[in-house]
């Protein structure tokens, strides 16, 4: 589904992602784990091309993410992504938030934009907030919403960069819900997190990145269990004396 | 209640001093005379309204034009496309140029200078010219305003809308210029304040507005009392609009708070 092949990028002179490649399956969930600036958010930015990278390739099924082929807006469509402070667009209400792309971008008229919205909305139990503005939302109710949003468009694939890392301890447990939920459908997905017992067991396949060199890569149970790199096993320590897993 | 009544006397004792010391100083029925003469200020009254009348269509429309025109130099420099780099550097020199140059040189030049020329096609009226002059001035600082406004909106807003596939323009349209609209009514209502008495500047290429209307007057009759009418006029029309002003400054300093809290 995603192949990423000898990926590298420098921020300026620094170098945030030395060579690194990953390959996801469809239908698998993989994990980036590691400490901040080991350049995992940047991998997943990659993948959507809200960052370029400067050498390698990321390949959508066989088509490489700055190909012409994907046109304007067609990789956006396919791979959907969800930010760390949820970044709904403040002026607006949770039905204009999520119906905008559909609309604006995709040709959707608002009747049908609106009516999928509300079923999506009603699936992650936000359906009595389609007129509330993020404001009036708690982090929990506006990270659902930002999923929403990120659904809208029938993604294949969605990256979910920290989306749990802003919110009150007591709201991580029902945004992990919709997560688990959307693994349990099938949905492909990357996502970065802190939260390793979620990776734990919702996981496929765990990354750990250093410096931006992806270390090692297994399933959860090995990576978590017996992990081979020391680099590895420092950051689990870390996360274990933080009482985090 | 005691604090007020203090407030109270206090207030009236300070002005009543302020105006016994003025009024009995040994000049003052002379400066009664030239400023503040009743017989004349009625006498000029009616050609300072129509005057400032004047003052007021003009403010209401330079006000138009520059916040659309100040719009469209915002939203070219704010927009990041590499072919659109002349453009940006088209409107970084014309913000230089009309934000470094007097406005009253402005009006001078466009208002005596233009018309001068009898250009085929367009208007040869001072007026029409001088109104130009004060929109191109005044839109340099309101794009610099809208622009602050622009950077203001945070970056993740822009990352939330290219990752949903819109384009450039309509992440502006949709996502960041609503947003930064917003941010700046304050910042903008200090422009319109100031814009509503800087208007009187066209009356130096001769336009009958306020001021001009009441220097014919004292140019007759070498009294100034007209001038005190035409600014008790401004006067009249400025204070409001400070007062809006600060409420609206008020009001969304509150919401920011309600946001952050």
């Amino acid at each position: 589904m995603i192949d990423i092949d000898t990926v590298t990028k420098y921020f300026g002179e620094k170098l945030v992602l030395d060579r690194v490649s990953l390959r996801i399956a469809p239908h698998e969930v993989v994990c980036l784990i590691g400490a901040s600036g080991s350049g995992k958010s940047t991998l997943l930015r990659c993948v959507n091309r809200l960052v370029a990278h400067d050498y390698g390739t990321i390949r959508l099924d066989g088509v490489a993410v700055d190909d012409p082929r994907f046109g304007k807006t067609g990789l956006q469509k396919r791979v959907a992504i969800v930010f760390q402070s949820y970044n709904l667009f403040a002026h607006m209400n949770v039905l204009d938030n999520i119906t905008l792309a559909p609309r604006r971008v995709h040709g959707q008229s608002r009747a049908e934009a609106e009516d999928r919205g509300r079923d999506v909305l009603a699936r992650f139990g936000m359906a009595g907030f389609a007129a509330s503005y993020p404001e009036q939302l708690s982090g929990g109710q506006q990270q659902r919403v930002a999923i929403a949003r990120a659904l809208m468009t029938r993604p294949d694939v969605l990256l979910l960069d920290e989306i749990t890392a802003a919110l009150d301890p007591e709201l991580v447990g029902e945004v992990l819900a919709i997560i688990r939920g959307l693994k349990d459908d099938g949905m492909t997905m990357m996502i970065v997190t802190h939260e390793m017992g979620f990776a734990r067991d919702c996981a496929d396949r765990v990354a750990f990145l250093d410096g931006g060199v992806i270390l090692e890569q297994d399933t959860p149970d090995r990576l978590f269990g017996t992990p081979q790199e020391p680099r590895t096993k420092a950051f689990l320590q870390r996360i274990i004396a933080s009482g985090r897993l | 209640m005691i604090p007020t009544a203090i407030g109270g006397i206090s207030v009236t004792v300070v002005f009543g001093l302020m105006a016994w010391v003025v009024t009995s100083a040994e000049q003052w029925p002379r400066i009664k005379l030239q400023f503040f003469n009743i017989d004349a200020m009625i006498a000029a009254f009616p050609r300072v309204l129509q005057g400032f009348w004047v003052n007021m269509q003009v403010w209401l429309t330079v006000l138009a034009c520059v916040l659309v025109w100040a719009l469209v130099l915002a939203v070219v420099r704010s927009l990041r496309a590499p072919w659109f780099a002349p453009f940006r550097l088209m409107v970084v020199i014309y913000i230089d140029i009309f934000r470094g140059v007097p406005a009253l040189l402005l009006v001078l030049l466009f208002g005596f200078g233009i018309p001068a020329l009898n250009l085929p096609g367009l208007p040869n009226s001072g007026l029409f010219w001088g109104a130009v002059a004060m929109v191109l001035s005044y839109a340099a600082y309101v794009a610099e305003i809208y622009r602050s406004g622009i950077d203001a909106v945070h970056e993740g807003q822009r990352a939330a809308a290219k990752s949903l596939g819109l384009s450039e323009w309509q992440t502006l349209r949709y996502a960041i210029l609503p947003q930064a609209l917003r941010n700046v009514v304050p910042a903008l209502m200090n422009i319109v304040v100031a814009l509503q008495k800087d208007v009187a500047l066209l009356s130096v290429i001769g336009v009958r507005d306020a001021v001009r209307e009441a220097q014919i007057y004292t140019a007759t009759t070498f009294n100034y009392s007209s001038l005190i009418v035409a600014a008790g006029l401004f006067l009249l029309a400025t204070i409001p609009m400070a007062r809006l002003a600060d409420y609206l400054t008020r009001r969304d300093r509150e919401r920011r708070l309600q946001i952050a809290g």
